[in-house]
């Protein structure tokens, strides 16, 4: 069975174990996905246009991305921040801290939705203090946010910790002895260090964001051209059984993603061959 | 490790921790003041209801197929790129990775696309009288494609650190493929193989956005829990969904203790095999 692209290996079962994985990996994701590249073109190149053309649906996807893109850029320098503290401070709680950075991973997002839409609503505990001033966190584009935020915090802390941690701290000390001052430090030595790793975090915790449906449908309020995000039209698109309006927008998702994935990988190469 | 030269500033940790407070800690604070607030003998009975006793069953049982084969797939793809060299191996670790940066509802809709009423294969599953979408099917197909990564992300990474001598000894010594899978392959990764389990399993439970789009929401039939507590949340019936999401909300929290303590497992066992005592 063993084809001759494989190295030879004394260890047994390559054959059976990568048959296995290859029906795992066709049957579940690669066909299903084939589904979705083909099906909008059903529609033909002036139906995809018009579909994609909507007011509802850019409203959509400009929401979606643009929101997405605000709740990355915040947690950017919030997570390097918690990182920061939690890889450098010494307090009381820390490993409970570092424990509740990985909740949103864990927490089903329909549970965080209705957890964050109590704490934020006008008479929730956080939005009663806003209330009075006329402020709408939840129902509104600031929910969105946050929950945006939430669902992309933990990508940004987790891939900036490693890094900070192995970052030597003798080479900050010599800056220190050279007579760096504590910002210039950061910014000279320790921010060139982590900008590859906080890219990273920035491009997960964006590209999360995008597809985040669960706990934002609870908590944005949903009106079609103001808090309806694109996940939400697609599943608006299925219920009236409109599956190739519902494709369409699927797949303009998935190319807006992966160019700005593209972009990010393009952006850290640069930098590495620039570093190296 | 030798002192740090600047002490982290007593404003940068508590502002870090204001942050975690308002996103994460008050949120979950909120939630079981909720559960709390209508008394927990309340809350109880809300399990009680047949509705939410189907959601709870059915959950169950979309987990106990997904995680076994999303798990056997992964060792089986972890054994195929942990240890051997062929063309294409980076591609084929994409597009396993592939569902990790797909929409929950995109996850869903492939399925539909697939099998629903205007579907693909819908003139097949007409003549064979079976129902996929809005049904039982649809749920667990729609659950394996998001769970799909989760066991090969923990394994791969754990199996090329350690190499394969040992592997490669346990044969010279006479054992045979099974034998070193058994003794040799699967002890040394039996820490991180649970963490991906574990984590396979909380999400397979507490999947929304895939699930939601295949369910078709047919109360007391499609309706898993993350999906009841939608329909009971819509329906006013707010009390019987944060008891429900109070179980999933423990459900999170239990993984993610066990997760910790398999993670400090895994640390000393890679720790035993760099520096041998």
């Amino acid at each position: 069975m063993k084809g001759s692209f494989v190295r030879p290996n004394p260890l047994p079962g390559f054959g059976p174990a990568f048959g296995l994985t290859l029906t795992w990996v066709s049957l579940i994701v690669l066909i299903p996905l084939a589904a979705l590249v083909v099906r909008p073109w059903s529609l033909g190149i002036a139906g995809v246009l018009a579909s994609l053309g909507s007011p509802r649906v850019l409203a959509a996807l400009e929401l979606s991305f643009g929101a997405s893109l605000g709740a990355a850029a915040i947690n950017v320098p919030l997570g390097l921040l918690v990182a920061w503290v939690l890889v450098r401070g010494r307090f009381p709680g820390r490993q409970l801290a570092d424990a509740l950075v990985d909740l949103p991973f864990a927490l089903p997002t329909a549970v965080a939705g209705i957890a964050l839409t109590t704490l934020y609503a006008p008479n929730g505990w956080i939005g009663r203090l806003f209330a009075p001033f006329g402020v709408e966190l939840a129902y509104a584009v600031p929910g969105i946010m946050v929950a945006l935020v939430f669902a992309g915090l933990p990508y940004v802390v987790r891939t900036v910790q490693p890094v900070l941690m192995d970052l030597p701290a003798d080479v900050e000390e010599a800056a220190a002895t050279l007579g760096a001052r504590p910002p210039q430090i950061l910014v000279r030595v320790v921010l060139p260090a982590i900008l590859p790793a906080l890219l990273t975090g920035f491009a997960m915790a964006f590209a999360r964001a995008v597809g985040e449906y669960g706990s934002v449908i609870f908590i944005a309020g949903n009106m079609p051209g103001l808090t309806e995000i694109a996940p939400l039209l697609i599943v608006i698109r299925l219920e009236q059984f409109d599956y190739s309006g519902a494709a369409v927008l699927a797949l303009a998702m998935l190319a807006l993603s992966f160019t700005m994935l593209a972009a990010v990988n393009l952006v850290q190469q640069l930098l590495a061959r620039r570093g190296g | 490790m030798t002192a740090r030269p600047h002490p982290v500033p007593v404003l940068a940790v508590l502002a870090a921790l204001a942050a975690l407070t308002f996103l994460v800690l008050l949120p979950l604070a909120a939630l079981f003041a909720e559960v709390l607030d209508q008394g927990i003998g309340r809350a109880l009975a809300a399990f009680n209801d047949p509705e939410s006793r189907a959601a709870i069953r059915l959950t169950a049982l979309v987990a106990a197929i997904s995680v076994p084969v999303n798990t056997i797939g992964g060792l089986a793809a972890a054994w195929c790129i942990a240890r051997f060299h062929f063309a294409g191996r980076g591609m084929l670790l994409t597009f396993i990775e592939l569902p990790l940066s797909v929409s929950p509802v995109i996850s869903g809709l492939v399925w539909v696309l697939l099998f629903g009423a205007q579907g693909w294969f819908a003139p097949v599953l007409e003549r064979l009288g079976v129902q996929v979408i809005f049904a039982t099917p649809g749920l667990v197909l729609a659950t394996l494609f998001v769970t799909f990564p989760f066991v090969v992300r923990q394994l791969v990474p754990l199996m090329v650190a350690q190499g394969r001598e040992e592997e490669e000894a346990a044969l010279t010594l006479g054992a045979g493929g099974w034998r070193m899978f058994w003794h040799v392959t699967l002890p040394n990764v039996r820490w991180a193989l649970l963490q991906g389990v574990l984590l396979l399993n909380a999400r397979a439970m507490g999947e929304f956005g895939a699930v939601s789009v295949v369910s078709g929401r047919i109360r007391g039939q499609t309706l898993t829990m993350p999906l009841q507590i939608e329909a009971l949340y819509n329906d006013f019936q707010a009390p019987a969904a944060f008891a429900m999401a109070g179980l999933l909300a423990l459900l999170a929290l239990v993984t993610l203790g066990a997760r910790a303590m398999l993670e400090w497992q895994t640390r000393r066992a890679v720790d035993a095999q760099v520096t041998p005592a």
